[in-house]
C-alpha cells in the first residue's frame, strides 16, 4: 500500500487537482472490491469538469478521495486549495435556521456573530434565498435546500466545490434553473468544481469537459471537451449532440459489461 | 460592449424571477387554525374524559359492589378535595413531596446525563456497562427499597437513593440512544463543514441528539415520580408530612375520601408534570419539521 503525496508546491499553480495512478480498493486482498483502477486525471483551476458514469464506477469514491475524506490504496491524490462537498441531499441541520446553517462553517472557521451574520445573507442571495435566512429548513422545498447547502458550501471559502450528484432528487424543472444558477455562480466566483452525475445531458449543459468512467473497476474510459459557448440551454441542439455521443459511448461500456 | 453586459444582467434578472416564482408555487400551504380553536380541540378530549372517569366510579359506587363507607363515590370525595386544598397542612406535604422529587429527578438528571454522555463517547465503557443501564432501567424501583432503608435508615436519603436509581439510567439510555441515531449524513456533513472532535459533538451530534433525549427525561420522569409515591409510603420519615405519609394516614384511619382525594392529587400532578414535556417535545418536533400537518 504506496501513497505518495505529492508536495503541493510540485503541482503548477494552473493545476487544482491532480490524480496520478490512483487505484482505490475496499476490503481484504481475497475479495476486495476495486472502485478505482488506476485514474490518471488534472483539474485545472476553475474548471468545471463533470464525472460521468454508470453505477459502481467510482464517481461517489473518486470525490472521497479529492475531498480528503478517504486515501487511495495505491497512487498520489494532490490537491491545491481547500474542498467544500455537496451530497444528494441536502443535509441541513434541522435544528438551525437557514440563515444559521449557512452560516455555520463561518461560526466553526471561528468568525464573529455580525460578520457571520453579513457574509451568510450575502450568500443566500447569491442562490436566490435572499430574506429565507428566517425559515427551517423543512419549510424550504427540495431545491430550496439544495440552494442553501450551495450556500453553505461557499460558506467554506473553498477554492474547490464537489459535488455528488446534487440535482438528483429534484424534478427537471427546479434541476434547469439550479443549472443555470449553478453556471452563474461558478462564473462569478470562479471555483474549480467537479460535479459526479449519471445524468450525461446534465453534464452536457454544465462543464467545461466530460470525463466519462467505466464501471466496476472505475478507470478512464474516455474525456470529452464541451466548447459550446456559454450560456448554454439544456435543449440546445449542440449540447443534446454532445449528450447523444456520450450516452452512445457510455452504453457501448455498459453492453461490454454484460459480456 | 456594453449590450453584453446589459444582456447578461437581463438574464440574470429573468432567472431570478424565475427561480421566485417557482419557490412561490412550491411554497407550503398550511392552514393554520386559530388559537381559539387550537386550544379547545386540545381541552374538551380531556374534559370530556374526566367526566367519563367520574361517571365510571359513580356507576361503580352505585353497583353497591363494595359499601360505602369502604369505597365512597366522587360526591362524597370531591367535596373533602375541596376542603383539603383549603388547609395549610395539605399544602406543606405538597410541598414537601415536590421538592423531594424535583431534587431527586435533577440528581438524576445530572448522574443520567453524565454517564450517559460517557457510554456514548467511551467505547469501552459502553461495552462493560451499557447492558448494565438497561438492566437497571427494568429493575422496578421498589425492590431497592429494602437496601436504601439497609443503608440509609428511614431517612430522606434512602428515598432520594431510590428515585435517583429509578430515573438515571432512563435519563441516561435517552442520551445515548439520541447519540447512536444521529444520521451518518449529518455527521458527515459536519465533518464536511470543519466540525471536529468537542465542536462536532456540540454542534451536530448533541443538538441532533435532543429529541430522544427529552424522550428520555420524560420516561426518567414518570420513574422518579413512581419511586417517589413508593418511598413516601414505605419510609416515613419523623416530621417531614409528604403526600405519600398522609396518603398512609388516611388508610389507617379509616378515612377513604380523604386517601381517594389525595389518589385524584398524585394523578393530577404527574399529569400536569408530564404535559409539560410533551409540549416539550411536541415543540422541538414542530421546529425541525417532524409532525405532519398533513393529518
Amino acid at each position: 500500500m504506496t501513497v505518495t503525496a505529492t508536495p503541493v508546491a510540485a503541482l503548477p499553480a494552473t493545476t487544482a487537482i491532480s490524480l496520478r495512478g490512483v487505484s482505490k480498493a475496499f476490503g481484504r486482498s481475497g475479495d476486495a472490491v476495486v472502485a478505482l483502477d488506476n485514474i490518471t486525471l488534472d483539474v485545472a483551476r476553475g474548471e468545471f469538469v463533470c464525472l460521468v458514469g454508470a453505477s459502481g464506477c467510482g464517481k461517489s469514491t473518486s470525490l472521497n478521495l479529492i475531498a480528503g475524506l478517504d486515501r487511495p490504496t495505491v497512487g498520489e491524490v494532490a490537491v491545491q486549495g481547500r474542498t467544500a462537498l455537496m451530497f444528494q441531499e441536502a443535509a441541513l441541520f434541522p435544528w438551525l435556521t437557514v440563515r444559521d446553517n449557512v452560516a455555520l462553517p463561518l461560526r466553526l472557521a471561528g468568525k464573529g456573530k455580525a460578520e457571520r451574520h453579513r457574509r451568510a445573507e450575502d450568500l443566500l442571495e447569491q442562490v436566490h434565498l435572499g430574506g429565507q435566512g428566517g425559515r427551517r429548513p423543512h419549510e424550504l422545498s427540495g431545491g430550496m435546500r439544495q440552494r442553501a447547502a450551495l450556500a453553505r458550501a461557499l460558506a467554506q471559502d473553498a477554492e474547490i466545490l464537489l459535488m455528488d450528484e446534487p440535482f438528483g432528487a429534484l424534478d427537471a424543472m427546479t434541476r434547469d434553473l439550479l443549472h443555470d444558477e449553478l453556471e452563474q455562480v461558478w462564473s462569478s466566483t470562479g471555483l474549480t468544481i467537479v460535479f459526479v452525475t449519471h445524468n450525461v445531458r446534465e453534464a452536457a449543459r454544465l462543464s467545461d469537459r466530460i470525463v466519462l468512467l467505466t464501471s466496476l473497476p472505475g478507470k478512464v474510459a474516455d474525456e470529452f471537451p464541451v466548447a459550446i459557448a456559454r450560456p448554454r440551454r439544456i435543449d440546445s441542439p449542440e449540447v443534446m449532440g454532445l449528450a447523444a455521443a456520450v450516452t452512445d459511448r457510455l452504453r457501448a461500456e455498459v453492453r461490454r459489461h454484460g459480456d | 460592449m456594453t449590450t453584453e453586459v446589459h444582456t447578461e444582467g437581463l438574464e440574470e434578472q429573468k432567472l431570478a424571477e424565475e427561480i421566485a416564482g417557482l419557490d412561490a408555487l412550491e411554497a407550503h400551504l398550511e392552514s393554520h387554525p386559530t388559537r381559539a380553536r387550537q386550544i379547545w380541540s386540545m381541552t374538551w378530549p380531556k374534559l370530556a374524559a374526566i367526566v367519563l372517569a367520574l361517571g365510571v366510579w359513580q356507576a361503580v359506587v352505585w353497583s353497591g359492589w363494595k359499601d360505602d363507607y369502604v369505597l365512597p363515590g366522587p360526591d362524597r370525595v370531591l367535596p373533602v378535595l375541596w376542603d383539603l386544598l383549603a388547609t395549610g397542612d395539605f399544602w406543606k406535604a405538597v410541598s414537601i413531596t415536590m421538592r423531594r422529587a424535583m431534587t431527586g429527578y435533577l440528581v438524576a438528571l445530572m448522574i443520567g446525563s453524565v454517564i450517559g454522555l460517557a457510554v456514548a463517547r467511551i467505547r469501552l465503557l459502553r461495552s462493560a456497562v451499557g447492558s448494565l443501564i438497561t438492566g437497571l432501567q427494568t429493575m422496578p424501583s421498589i425492590a431497592w427499597f429494602p437496601l436504601a432503608i439497609l443503608l440509609f435508615g428511614l431517612t430522606e436519603r434512602a428515598i432520594m437513593f431510590v428515585v435517583v436509581l429509578g430515573a438515571a439510567p432512563s435519563i441516561a439510555n435517552g442520551l445515548i440512544g439520541g447519540v447512536d441515531h444521529v444520521p451518518p449524513l449529518m455527521v458527515r456533513a459536519g465533518r464536511m463543514i470543519g466540525a471536529k472532535g468537542i465542536g462536532l459533538y456540540r454542534h451536530v451530534i448533541l443538538p441532533a441528539a435532543l429529541p430522544t433525549y427529552v424522550g428520555g427525561l420524560k420516561q426518567g420522569w414518570a420513574f422518579a415520580w413512581r419511586s417517589l409515591m413508593a418511598g413516601e409510603l414505605l419510609v416515613i420519615v419523623a416530621n417531614r408530612p409528604s403526600i405519600g405519609d398522609q396518603l398512609q394516614l388516611a388508610r389507617e384511619f379509616s378515612r377513604p375520601q380523604v386517601m381517594l382525594a389525595l389518589m385524584i392529587v398524585i394523578l393530577v400532578i404527574g399529569i400536569v408534570v408530564d404535559t409539560v414535556f410533551g409540549r416539550a417535545d411536541v415543540t422541538i418536533r414542530r421546529r425541525w419539521g417532524l409532525i405532519d400537518h398533513a393529518t
